[in-house]
């Protein structure tokens, strides 16, 4: 019966999601070949996330451009294009076509479609309120109607229209089942399920301590403080921008970049060893990725002041610890007394310190980052003794 | 027809379920909501702005529903699974071959995928509604926790069908607690709870080993998530949705402008 139903939907769907396809070198035109190439080139992890940050500063800066209609059908359109042309390419398509690979899709088709609507709705809501008219929800919100029949049968519609869409899904899709477990045998990659792999991802730069237990932590504290640490009232209850600018950019660059994007870029650009492949590359299970990062110690002691590093962990890692105890520390009050002086007023100094905080340790992400992109900084403090490395 | 119809409107046995006509007139309508134990968790009217899909984008109600379809496709599977590490990997791989017009493992496994997506996407339009915001606090905290509790329902779910792809990925998750300051072996700080040369913290007693019941995920972990997924995380998940609609309700209903 499955078979029978599977075999018959099938027909409407590109041959390739359902056949899946293997891997290896693949013959092309020149444009193709320049295309894969600018693809495999742009999404390697420095040139993604680097390209995500202005992208994403460009988007909300640019964002009455953005917000049209026409510029989300445009890249929509363009984005199809990509994924039909890509299909041909057994590299990509040995990744995109995994059964488990397609909510990936999903998720980054539902939440740029999203964020392009709730910056369309900011964007219209910014303007009547500085042309003194009430917002979008403001109007509607005048009139009151009743459960029965308004809210019930549209929640009616959209669970019967969902409904169908999954077992549609199930139907055409059957669930993946691989080998049967076996302690002996690690698989390569050995990827978390996928929406932790922004977690793994920050591996790359942290060690567990940090990237699996205290960040995550904090990711979970840091949410729960949200409301009591924002304490601008202004923009609740309908979409804006303008009135709560450093609120919405904050939560699109931790939302979208460090957790959506990552997902994205640990599934489909991380491949064995979790090196990074490109789009069109090859799962070679022999690519080597050189490590040369060096110590913030190693490089202070050794190349700075030419010694040998000191045998005592404290001593040998003091650079990292001042600079660490400096940078959690000092710079709060210091941004306090300075640039900030406003926000404390408004905050207290419970709350801009509790802020600070957290947002120091968010900000330590992209900054370590950007030091093992230019200089291979491997740790600040690296206490192996103690299993304490950061 | 139109008798048919009067006939069973009028019958005793339609009156004892429903207790007021139609819902067509104010009347009804309010009382249709009211005398409804599920229905009432609405209020008997909203705010037209509330309820607009271009403002909730309907993923918390998406959620909730993505959660009744998730119990019910799970208890089905229930009936065919065992949770043994000689047994988990052919129940499930069984399922294909012996059970007709088995989508059911599909949906759950699909419909889990989808609450995943579903309840970040409600969190990023809360935030940017800041609904949050005062009165909204608590049901944001109340949220928060849901969300954990979604993504370790899926954690202890993607074990379950015992294969590579299940026991690996919790192996690199769980991984991750070898590393919990003081608390694990392999964390900073844990060193110092030794006392006189002996450890204690070591792989045999910190919090990874209590997580799967083991040095590594073998048999214990396997019942150990079977029994959270099944019972423990759904009752908890259950009790805090019903204080999330309440409070929904009770905090002014959807947010909008004041
Ligand atoms: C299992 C998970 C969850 C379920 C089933 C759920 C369900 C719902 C539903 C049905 C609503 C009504 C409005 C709407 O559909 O948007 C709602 C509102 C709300 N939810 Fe959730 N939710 C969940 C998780 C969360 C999370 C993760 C957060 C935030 C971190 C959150 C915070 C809120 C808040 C603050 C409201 C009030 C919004 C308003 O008044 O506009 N919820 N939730």
């Amino acid at each position: 019966m499955h078979a029978i139903l599977a075999s018959m939907l099938s027909g409407l769907l590109p041959p390739a999601l359902i056949a899946g396809g293997g891997g290896g070198p693949v013959d092309d035109g020149p444009v193709a070949a320049a295309l894969k190439y600018a693809a495999n080139w742009l999404t390697e992890p420095t040139r993604y996330s680097v390209g995500s940050i202005l992208a994403l500063a460009g988007v909300l800066y640019f964002r009455r451009f953005f917000s049209k209609v026409w510029v989300v059908t445009v890249f929509f359109a363009l984005s199809t294009g990509f994924f039909v042309f890509a299909f041909q390419d057994p590299n990509f398509n040995a990744i995109i076509t995994k059964p488990d690979n397609v909510p990936i899709i999903i998720l980054f088709v539902t939440v740029i479609f999203f964020s392009w609507l709730s910056l369309r709705r900011a964007v219209i809501n910014d303007e009547r309120t500085k042309r003194g008219e009430p917002t979008l929800e403001g109007e509607l919100a005048k009139q009151k109607v009743f459960t029965w029949p308004d809210l019930v049968y549209s929640e009616f519609i959209c669970l019967v229209l969902f409904t169908v869409g999954l077992v549609v899904w199930s139907i055409l899709i059957t669930a993946p089942i691989e080998e049967p477990a076996a302690t002996a045998r690690t698989p390569n990659p050995s990827k978390a399920p996928w929406y932790f792999l922004g977690l793994q991802e920050l591996l790359v730069y942290f060690d567990p301590w940090l990237a699996g237990v205290v960040l995550p932590s904090f990711i979970v504290v840091g949410l729960c403080a949200i409301p009591y640490l924002d304490t601008n009232p202004r923009g609740n209850g309908y979409y804006t921008f303008e009135e709560r600018p450093f609120a919405i950019s904050f939560f699109w660059v931790g939302f979208l970049l460090f957790w959506v994007s990552f997902v994205i870029l640990g599934t489909f650009l991380r491949g064995p060893n979790w090196s990074f492949f490109g789009p069109f590359e090859y799962w070679d299970l022999h690519k080597l990725e050189p490590m040369v990062n060096v110590d913030l110690s190693t490089w202070v002691w050794v190349d700075l002041l030419g010694k040998p590093r000191p045998d005592n962990p404290f001593v040998r890692e003091a650079p990292g610890i001042v600079f660490l105890l400096g940078y959690f520390l000092v710079l709060p009050p210091l941004i306090g007394k300075t640039v900030m002086r406003k926000m404390v007023e408004q905050m207290g100094m419970i709350r801009f310190n509790v802020f600070m905080h957290l947002f120091l340790w968010f900000v330590l992400i992209p900054i370590k980052m950007g030091l093992r992109w230019t200089v291979n900084l491997k740790y600040f403090i690296g206490m192996p003794e103690y299993f304490f490395n950061v | 027809m139109q008798k048919l119809f009067k006939y069973v409107r009028e019958s005793q046995i339609w009156k004892s379920v429903f207790r007021h006509g139609y819902p067509n007139t104010p009347r009804n309508r309010t009382l249709a909501v009211l005398s409804n134990v599920f229905l009432h968790l609405h209020p008997v009217k909203v705010r037209r702005s509330g309820i607009r899909l271009s403002y909730t984008w309907c993923m918390g109600g998406l959620t909730f529903f993505l959660f009744l379809i998730l119990t019910l496709t799970g208890l089905l599977l229930m009936f065919y699974y065992r949770p043994t590490a000689d047994r988990a990997y052919e129940d499930i791989f069984a399922l294909r071959e012996h059970v007709p017009i088995g989508v059911m493992r599909e949906m759950h496994r699909w419909g889990a995928h989808l609450m995943v997506i579903s309840v970040w996407l409600h969190m990023y339009r809360v935030f940017l509604t800041g609904s949050y915001k005062p009165p909204r606090e608590f049901n944001w905290n109340v949220g928060v926790i849901l969300l954990v509790l979604t993504l370790l329902l899926s954690f202890t779910g993607y074990l379950l069908p015992w294969d590579q792809l299940a026991v690996w990925a919790i192996t690199v998750g769980t991984n991750m607690a070898r590393a919990t300051p003081l608390l694990g072996h392999e964390g900073p700080l844990a060193a110092a709870l030794s006392f006189g040369g002996i450890d204690f913290i070591h792989a045999g007693d910190d919090v990874r080993f209590g997580l799967l019941a083991g040095r590594f995920v073998g048999e214990g972990a396997l019942l150990r998530f079977y029994v959270l997924h099944c019972v423990g995380f759904p009752l908890v998940a259950a009790t805090l949705m019903a204080v999330h609609f309440w409070r929904v309700r009770k905090d002014g209903g959807i947010s909008g402008p004041l």
